[in-house]
């Protein structure tokens, strides 16, 4: 098992989703934005931060970097894709997961603690939590208001692909939705940072059981 | 506009003697390149001219100090092999015109200073002071330096995890944006910026250079604001003068920086803060006791046209200087090609020419070309270390025992407590939510508390079980009616509340954020000021390892009240369980804990307090400062509080300092937090329940004579005042408060007073 997390520059979180995932027992390596696959490697996410600064909107070059396409071949051949915050903005962006983020509602930046409920565990994120589980995350974002259209709303229901809600909106997202999953459950993104939420020394544990899972050994395809 | 041209040197900020000075110095008229050169170094901000007779008083001796003040960030070493840098800096007078971009170039500057040393930046901290916010302006201004705080250091990546917040109406035209950083490097790998060996290269590292921020040391930081009306009237005219932030350039700096670092290709780095380029080449060049010939042609440049004196003083952000030998030019390219930051060889270590007098001296040749033409020749420690010192003329103010007798008095009062403490009570979370407080996965207690706790660990350091606290404190409430004592009293408040989080202090740093010093009751203010700064470091050990001096915070011919910032960086030996903080549990026992009454005349002085400033009262004496039961006090808080951090169980259930707002502040913040009231008894007298002065604490205990029989041990008074319970919060016949309705007044506070939603 070997879990790769993907550095932009600008990228600021992914020490800590390194750490997280060692933590786990798992190992885990950097992999640099301008590499062209991803091979050898049995999950990969996309850490938070501010990927080539933000410029433009957020994710909106990241989707460029080179490592993206080694991403979606990945992702497509059922591999593990993991989007923490920036990382839930690159894989909108890159088109691999549906909606957008826009700015919270309150257009100010956000760092506090929030409740999620877990809404489905068919997700490789959520695949250790059960439904209806309660997490205390916290998230860290300026454009974390996860918003699509009606349709893509109805889908996301019908395939049951909204995998978080927040219990108190903290900014604004549709129908309170804090974490989406593609069809196929392997690409999961979150605005909520589990990797800050390993230890009850910093406050929580609840992100383990998230982690946990999504680096637990892979079953089926890939 | 309409007057007479100024001879250049004056327009430059120097004095008729400063450029007799120069002319000695030279034997020769400075050129306007080099007048220029002067100007900026010799400013009061690049300099310390004013303040530096005054500041070799402090003490900055200590066995664990690796670097003490004169370098970029004092440095001690923390245990276990890893060291810790720390520095503080003011912007005061960019936030003042500019509040984004001023504080955002504030926090991009002093994490400049920490990697400079090697260290990575791992935690930030911000002192602010605004005036009264019912003025529309105050708001613009909060808002502005909040927001460029959080837009500039949660993209650069690291943590704000506190600071401090005070409005008073003395800063209305003259905020302080302070701004605190803290790094970790593993011990060997301490740098300084020096620049040795001849034939090395200086390399110019990060953004182009542009005219932003030219002369922003000696134009704006270095002068007040003298229009009628303060601020405002020269808003335009210095806006130039402020600095352009972009923290996604500096960002790839910090990591193209470190790992240079790592990969040991650099043996030297300075940044390039105020003053830019001419700062850092003149004083790597003095430090390695060198001369440096510096290519104005070589340094990428962000428009056309740029005169020499603008491109060595443009104060543009996120660049820095690396001393490289030449055989790693190309590794160091590639480096930062990866990081794709700009790296361009600008200046030379050359030989230190021989004066008449068969010295040694390391001269800064500004050149056009490296084999080109001299611009410019003066010796680097002229310009870096050989300013003229001011001793100013220093005056006790004539009104100051007038006011020291004016008394502030609660008698009067009575009846009206459960109010007065509603609008003592005030929430900063407005503000700190905005901020990213937990990258790094180390912040134990974050903002908001009474100190910031960390687990001391970061990319690259060695393990250790060990934690920093760090807290800001000032106040300039006491400071006005005596700044000995009150900037005493304020070091021991901030020691009291590292103690809260269970760490012993280890080093100082100071921001002494002070008026025009050409007015002798500023130097005044600032002389005392610094005596009791010394006073209390060497009464309670802790050595002061850096400090920075922001003077001409007047407007319209007003001067601030003296505010010497102190930031304590502490350590905790065994950090592996959050201490227990504010939050108390029903049945539990509330503790006084420490010398109940201050010493001196008065046993509870409203003097200095924010309780008698909300009422328009400035006048009193403040408490005498009395370290021994002080620092037993502190010593037997930090030990009860550091063994619950290393895990083992403790009767202790809550712990807060007494601090500002006195303590009927501190029992309505643990209640509000909690939820959770508390009946506690009469108090000796209505001033007891907001007079100020440190050296008690609100502790809650499940074993009360256990509690009592180890404090009795350390020779510290405690007295049980209560028991937590009930959903009021009841002090006394004074206070009676339900508690929903106390929480909710406190968390809407400081966005109701913005006009905000929370």
């Amino acid at each position: 098992m070997k879990i790769g997390v993907v550095v932009f520059p600008g990228s600021n979180c992914e020490y800590d989703a390194l750490n997280a995932v060692q933590s786990l027992g798992v190992e885990a390596e950097f992999i640099w934005h301008t590499n062209t696959d991803v091979e050898g490697f049995d999950g990969v996410i996309l850490p938070g931060g501010f990927a080539h600064g933000d410029y433009l909107r957020p994710g909106a070059i990241a989707r460029f970097s080179p490592v993206m396409e080694a991403v979606a071949r990945f992702a497509s051949s059922g591999g593990a894709v993991l989007g923490i915050c920036n990382g839930f903005q690159v894989l909108t962006e890159a088109g691999l997961l549906p909606g957008a983020l826009q700015k919270n509602a309150g257009l100010t930046f956000l760092c506090q603690p929030t409740t999620l409920v877990v809404e489905s565990t068919a997700s490789v994120l959520t695949r250790g939590a059960t439904k209806g589980q309660e997490l205390v995350v916290p998230i860290n974002h300026f454009s974390g208001a996860y918003t699509c259209d009606d349709a893509t709303l109805a889908s996301l229901e019908a395939n049951d692909q909204i995998v978080l809600r927040y219990t108190q909106n903290p900014n604004g997202s549709r129908d309170d939705i804090a974490g989406v999953r593609n069809v196929e459950g392997n690409v999961v993104g979150l605005m909520p940072h589990p990797e800050r939420a390993m230890s009850t020394l910093l406050g929580s544990a609840d992100g383990r059981v998230l982690l946990e899972g999504f680096v637990r050994a892979p079953v089926g395809a890939h | 506009m309409t007057q007479a041209p100024e001879p250049l040197h004056r327009a430059l900020g120097l004095n008729d003697e400063e450029l007799e000075q120069i002319v000695a110095v030279l034997n020769r008229e400075p050129n306007p390149l080099e007048l220029a050169l002067y100007g900026v170094m010799w400013s009061e901000h690049c300099s310390y001219k004013s303040s530096r007779i005054h500041l070799r008083r402090l003490p900055s001796d200590g066995a664990h100090v690796l670097v003490g003040p004169g370098e970029n960030a004092g440095v001690i070493d923390a245990g276990d092999g890893i060291a810790v840098a720390i520095r503080i800096e003011s912007h005061n007078h960019p936030s003042a015109i500019e509040p984004y971009q001023g504080a955002a170039t504030g926090v991009g500057g002093i994490l400049r200073d920490v990697f400079t040393m090697g260290a990575r930046p791992l935690a930030l901290m911000d002192p602010l002071f605004f005036g009264e916010l019912d003025d529309a302006r105050q708001r613009w201004l909060v808002e502005g330096v909040v927001a460029g705080i959080s837009g500039y250091g949660n993209s650069v990546g690291v943590p704000t995890v506190g600071g401090e917040l005070t409005f008073d109406e003395c800063y209305a035209s003259n905020p302080l944006v302070n701004v605190l950083c803290c790094g970790a490097l593993p011990r060997e790998r301490l740098v300084l910026g020096v620049a040795s060996g001849v034939g090395n290269l200086a390399v110019l590292l990060g953004s182009s250079t542009g005219r932003d921020g030219i002369g922003g040391v000696s134009v704006l930081a270095s002068a007040g604001f003298s229009g009628e009306d303060g601020a405002e009237s020269l808003d335009d005219a210095k806006r130039p003068s402020v600095q352009v932030g972009d923290p996604y350039e500096e960002k790839r700096l910090i990591e193209a920086c470190l790992e240079l670092l790592d990969r040991g290709l650099v043996l030297g780095i300075q940044d390039l803060g105020g003053a830019g380029l001419i700062c850092a080449t003149c004083e790597t060049a003095a430090r390695g006791g060198v001369g440096m010939d510096v290519d104005i042609t070589a340094v990428p440049l962000r428009e056309a046209g740029m005169q020499p004196y603008e491109i060595m003083t443009s104060e543009s952000q996120e660049r820095m200087l690396a001393i490289i030998k030449p055989q790693n030019w190309d590794d160091v390219a590639r480096l930062c090609a990866k990081w794709e930051v700009r790296a361009s060889i600008v200046g030379h270590v050359v030989e230190p020419s021989i004066d008449a007098h068969g010295n040694a001296v390391g001269m800064l040749r500004v050149r056009r070309g490296f084999d080109g033409e001299i611009l410019g020749e003066v010796p680097a420690r002229s310009l870096a270390d050989e300013a003229p010192l001011y001793d100013r003329p220093r005056l006790r103010p004539s009104s100051l025992d007038a006011m020291r007798l004016d008394e502030p008095t609660s008698e009067e009062l009575r009846g009206l407590a459960n109010e007065q403490l509603l609008e003592l009570l005030i929430d900063p979370a407005w503000v700190y939510r905005q901020y990213d407080s937990q990258l790094f996965l180390n912040t134990v207690v974050g903002p908001g508390r009474d100190a910031s706790l960390l687990r001391l660990a970061g990319p690259g350091l060695p393990a250790s079980n060990r934690g920093i606290a760090l807290s800001t404190d000032s106040n300039p409430r006491w400071c006005a009616l005596d700044p000995r004592v009150g900037t005493a009293l304020s070091v021991a408040e901030s020691i009291a509340n590292l103690a809260c989080v269970g760490a012993s202090p280890k080093a100082l740093v100071n921001c002494l954020n002070f008026g025009n010093p050409e007015h002798p009751e500023v130097m005044w203010q600032l002389s005392e000021s610094i005596d009791g700064m010394a006073e209390a470091c060497r009464a309670f050990e802790v050595p002061v390892v850096g400090g920075n001096v922001s003077l001409y915070n007047e407007s319209g011919g007003n001067d601030i009240d003296p505010t010497p910032v102190v930031g304590l960086l502490g350590v905790v030996d065994s950090l592996l369980a959050p201490p227990p903080g504010w939050n108390w549990t029903s049945g539990d026992a509330v503790m006084l804990v420490g010398v109940r009454h201050a010493g001196g005349a008065n046993p509870f002085p409203l003097a200095g307090t924010r309780w008698a400033t909300q009422r328009g009262r400035r006048g009193g004496t403040i408490a005498p400062f009395e370290p021994r039961a002080l620092k037993e006090t502190f010593a037997f808080v930090a030990r009860e509080i550091s063994v619950i951090c290393a895990g083992a169980p403790s009767d202790v259930t809550a712990v807060h300092d007494v601090g500002s707002g006195g303590l009927a502040t501190a029992l309505a913040e643990m209640a509000s937090e909690t939820g959770l009231g508390a009946q506690v008894l009469e108090l000796e007298s209505h001033a007891e329940l907001f007079a100020e002065f440190p050296g008690r604490f609100v502790m809650t205990t499940n074993d009360v004579e256990g509690f009592i029989a180890r404090a009795a041990r350390a020779g510290v008074a405690v007295e049980m005042v209560g028991t937590v319970g009930g959903t009021a919060l009841a002090i006394g016949s004074s206070i009676d408060l339900d508690v929903t309705q106390l929480s909710a007044r406190r968390r809407h506070a400081l966005a109701d007073a913005l006009h905000t939603a929370l």
